[in-house]
């Protein structure tokens, strides 16, 4: 029988299942984390990055990277930020961090883990963010004597998350 | 698949911390290490013609003995917009941000020079 242009039936496989679940559980943890005071506009712990290292360590980056821009996009929707400077930035990061990684995961697993992982993404993310601030939302030099507090956030989250992420892990190698 | 024993921090991620914590001390030493410029110092033949803050916005006759000289001020930077001198070195030196940067026009005798709030790190300038 011919199939139907018009009666398309899309089964979600194993792997969608799959990343589908995580990016839920990433946007929760966005939504949480989105409830919290922040000390100082942008610096946040960003939870939810905890998630995007553990499909990354168990599943691949393929995986990865679609737990975290289906975060960034389904986050933005649910806490009405979609499309705004906020939103940018945010996807902005996404993509460096991304990109840090898709080069940070050929690293010998026997000699760095999740927190080096963990440390690269979260200095991609900020680099990513406070790059396109520059370019776009504030386009002066000033903005470099922010930068250090910036990245020393991304130190000491970045170590934490990766810390998190290591002790899941090592509880639970498999998902 | 059999469990792996491994510690949390494996020996690679102390020289990633490590690494990190070096371009954050770095990264700030950089960022907050440079003295702004503040004042502009306007000469005329060698003598300081006037000391003006660089916040001020604010453009300055400076007569010389070819003419005057067009000095302009706006928010923290400073420029010879004119000059009668020949070969406009001085204007084609453009805007001057940095503590130390000057912009000098001959013939005619006049400068410009950005100081921040430490003193200089040598005693003066002739030519």
């Amino acid at each position: 029988m011919t199939a139907s242009a018009t009666d398309r039936v899309v089964t979600a496989g194993v792997d969608d299942l799959r990343i589908a679940r995580y990016a839920a559980l990433a946007i929760m943890l966005g939504v949480v984390e989105a409830g919290f005071p922040s000390p100082l506009p942008g610096v946040k712990p960003g939870i939810a990055n905890i998630v995007t290292l553990l499909v990354l360590w168990r599943h691949g980056w393929r995986d990865a990277a679609w737990v975290s821009l289906l975060r960034i996009f389904g986050g933005a929707l649910v806490l009405g930020g979609f499309l705004s400077p906020g939103f940018a930035l945010s996807l902005c990061g996404g993509i460096v961090s991304l990109a840090a990684l898709a080069a940070a995961q050929y690293l010998q697993r026997r000699w760095f883990g999740p927190v080096s992982l963990s440390l690269i993404a979260a200095f991609a993310h900020i680099a990513g963010q406070l790059g396109l601030a520059r370019l776009w939302l504030i386009p002066d030099n000033g903005l470099i004597r922010l930068a250090p507090v910036f990245f020393g956030a991304a130190l000491v989250f970045g170590l934490a998350n990766g810390l998190i992420c290591a002790r899941l892990l090592k509880e639970h190698p498999t998902p | 698949m059999s469990k792996t024993e491994w510690r949390l921090l494996q020996p690679g991620d102390w020289l990633t911390a490590a690494l990190g914590a070096t371009l954050v001390a770095l990264l700030a030493w950089l960022a907050w290490n440079t003295d702004a410029a503040t004042h502009v110092r306007i000469y005329q033949s060698g003598k300081l013609f006037a000391e003006l803050d660089l916040m001020a916005h604010r453009t300055m006759q400076v007569p010389g003995p070819l003419g005057d000289t067009t000095v302009e001020i706006a928010q923290g930077r400073a420029r010879i917009a004119a000059d009668p001198s020949p070969r406009q070195y001085c204007v084609k030196a453009g805007w001057l941000t940095e503590t130390g940067q000057t912009a000098i026009c001959l013939p005619n005798r006049t400068s410009i020079e950005l100081t921040g709030s430490r003193a200089r790190a040598y005693d003066s300038l002739s030519y």
